[in-house]
């Protein structure tokens, strides 16, 4: 075990040889991972770096700092509408429409997390889940913003190109979220992550340590908003157009369960959990054409349930993973994921 | 007109207020935010509505054993899930009712599919009664009554019966409750039956009032607990009144000023009342030491 000799070198972004080299695959095969799949896979993968940016974010919030929020769905619809209009409106080009989406989602943060300073457990629960619903409402009954039937995506162009396919916005999407995964990385592992980690394990302790607490949490609240406004702004381009329905409370408990089942507190933990939930979020709703599953579900429909009612059973699934995370395994997949590393450095002991 | 506002108004409001209640009652005693009440309460309805239309049995043994069910409900959820996690965080708590949220609404939804019905029972919205030019339904007044009594029925349970005595006892303080030889785990469990109980009330008088499917309770359930949050969540009269005031001041501003706007506006008033007292109106706020 090599000993560390100052501070610079424990919070080093890669620390060793190994992890540059995997650095340096992961980085090349997200190059080249386009021109190897189908659009449709694509558009998944898309789809999948959208809810990391999210995911990341709401971690900053729920996982670093220790607070809670059941409104991201409407930073995320703020970045959403404030990005096309700004584009369709202003015609500001997309970057810079993106970046300030991102900032007023980001006011918006700063804006709730004013009463969050003092509020805590079910009244900010309560309190951040109103702010998604009057959001999402808001939205449905402002006519500049297109009412129930949402508005069309404004062409993306960067520059002189125009970028169209998924193929092609991935090329958009990745580095945006490959960037704002870094920028994570380094807001946690320097002074700013140190004093949120501090005042989730006491806010009282991190005050008496000088830690200023007002400044931390809103902080914590604007950066996770702004990530989820940049996650809302890309989105409105995979989708190719955006409505206000979708942005309730099953999404943003769904960007919950994404920090949640990947392993609070860990960068990483918000890059697995947000694949995998996605994941399943797609492929839950076709589950009755998998092979033995699907037959055993379709007949349990047809004696005990109804066959009409099975896509729900992908309430059942999500349900049964929060239930079991908070149960068995509450540092999530990173959690497994370190075990597993943790077992084979140490073996044959 | 204004009277006419105010009774309906206390009608919703006897329904939020029931939820606020059954909400604070969990709250109170495990520190538990249940945001799995609504769905308890709307699967009880829904047992209601099979016990009635798919076994035919009479609508007072239906909605009996629907009651019957929302207990056991209650209890069992306590038992298998939250009973199960090792020295939970608040938001570890909030997460997992959640989780148990969607598997009943998942269940329900599997079993019952997802179109809405109608639940015959009680076709009571109809049949008006006339106070000068005041028109009240006799749903709203059975509505009005039966939460009333039950209301009633919990005060005396909670202060003259050994089990509201020694959950009461819960609440004040776990540890003296258990050194007094109180079973708190078994208590905790009976609180979640009880507070089922009382939800399901609000959900079987709210399914007339609109149509039976699985997501009947959302609504309720985010204006009870913004009620229980305005009453301050850990005092039963605070969450009551809450629920009432949200319900009156829900409808008139419908009606007065912006019916888009009507369910909007509890959210935003729960945001400012949690500006100024951040632990609702009717309870004391404590700091938390280290």
């Amino acid at each position: 075990m090599n000993m560390k000799r100052d501070i610079y070198e424990d919070v080093q972004l890669l620390k060793t040889g190994p992890a540059r080299f995997w650095m340096l695959v992961l980085v090349i095969s997200l190059l080249i991972i386009p021109f190897m799949l189908p659009n449709y896979s694509v558009y998944l993968i898309n789809y999948m770096a959208i809810n990391i940016i999210v995911a990341l974010g709401l971690n900053i919030l729920v996982g670093y700092t220790g607070q809670i929020s059941l409104g991201h769905a409407g930073f995320f619809a703020i970045g959403a509408y404030a990005t096309a209009l700004l584009m369709i409106h202003l015609s500001i080009p997309f970057l810079l429409a993106l970046v300030v989406a991102g900032l007023i989602a980001g006011a918006f943060g700063f804006l709730l997390g004013l009463p969050a300073l003092r509020l805590e457990g079910p009244y900010l629960a309560i309190a951040t889940l109103g702010f998604g619903m009057a959001v999402a409402q808001i939205i449905a009954r402002v006519p500049l913003f297109g009412g129930h039937m949402g508005i069309e995506a404004p062409a993306l162009d960067l520059g002189p190109l125009t970028v169209k396919g998924d193929k092609q916005i991935y090329f958009v999407i990745m580095p945006i979220a490959f960037f704002l995964t870094l920028a994570a990385r380094n807001i946690v592992r320097t002074r700013v992550g140190r004093a949120l980690t501090a005042i989730r394990d006491s806010d009282v302790a991190a005050e008496a340590l000088g830690v200023n607490i007002a400044y931390y949490k809103t902080l914590a609240f604007a950066i996770s908003a702004f990530y989820a406004g940049i996650g809302g702004g890309l989105m409105v381009f995979v989708l190719g157009f955006i409505n206000p329905n979708a942005f309730d409370l099953i999404m943003s408990i769904m960007f919950l369960i994404m920090v949640l089942v990947g392993g609070p507190g860990a960068i990483l933990g918000s890059i697995l959990g947000a694949i995998v939930i996605t994941f399943l979020m797609v492929k839950l709703d076709t589950i009755q054409t998998v092979p033995i599953i699907g037959d055993f579900l379709i007949f349990l429909s047809d004696t005990f349930f109804s066959r009409s009612g099975l896509p729900n059973i992908s309430n059942i699934i999500f349900g049964v993973i929060l239930v079991s995370i908070i149960i068995f395994e509450r540092m999530g997949l990173y959690g497994i994921w370190l075990r597993i590393k943790i077992y084979w450095r140490t073996w044959p002991f | 007109m204004f009277t006419q506002l105010i009774i309906t108004g206390i009608s919703i409001g006897s329904l939020y207020a029931l939820m606020a209640l059954a909400m604070s009652i969990i709250y109170k005693t495990s520190h538990t935010p249940n945001f799995a009440q609504g769905e308890m309460a709307m699967i009880s309805t829904f047992v209601a509505f099979a016990l009635q239309t798919t076994y035919q049995f009479p609508l007072g043994i239906a909605l009996l054993g629907a009651l019957l069910f929302s207990l056991i409900l209650g209890v069992v959820i306590e038992f298998c899930f939250l009973r199960r996690a090792k020295n939970p965080t608040i938001v570890d708590l909030i997460v997992m009712t959640i989780g148990i949220q969607l598997i009943i609404q998942g269940i329900a939804g599997w079993k019952w599919g997802a179109e809405q019905k109608d639940f015959p029972f009680l076709d009571l919205d109809s049949q008006l009664v006339h106070f000068g030019d005041v028109v009240i339904s006799h749903l709203n007044i059975l509505t009005i009554g039966t939460s009333l009594v039950l209301m009633l029925l919990l005060y005396l349970f909670f202060q003259h019966t050994r089990m509201g005595t020694a959950m009461r006892a819960t609440q004040q303080n776990e540890v003296a409750a258990k050194i007094n030889g109180i079973r708190v785990n078994r208590i905790k469990a009976f609180t979640w039956g009880i507070s089922s109980f009382v939800g399901a009330v609000a959900g079987l008088f709210f399914a007339p009032i609109s149509t039976l499917d699985p997501y009947l309770m959302w609504e309720p359930l985010i204006k009870g607990f913004a009620a229980a949050v305005l009453g301050g969540m850990t005092s039963l009269g605070g969450a009551v009144l809450g629920g009432y005031l949200l319900g009156i001041i829900e409808n008139l501003f419908g009606a007065y000023i912006s019916l888009e706007f009507k369910s909007t506006v509890a959210f935003v008033i729960i945001v400012l009342v949690l500006w100024f007292r951040p632990s609702g109106l009717f309870a004391k706020h404590y700091q938390r030491k280290v």
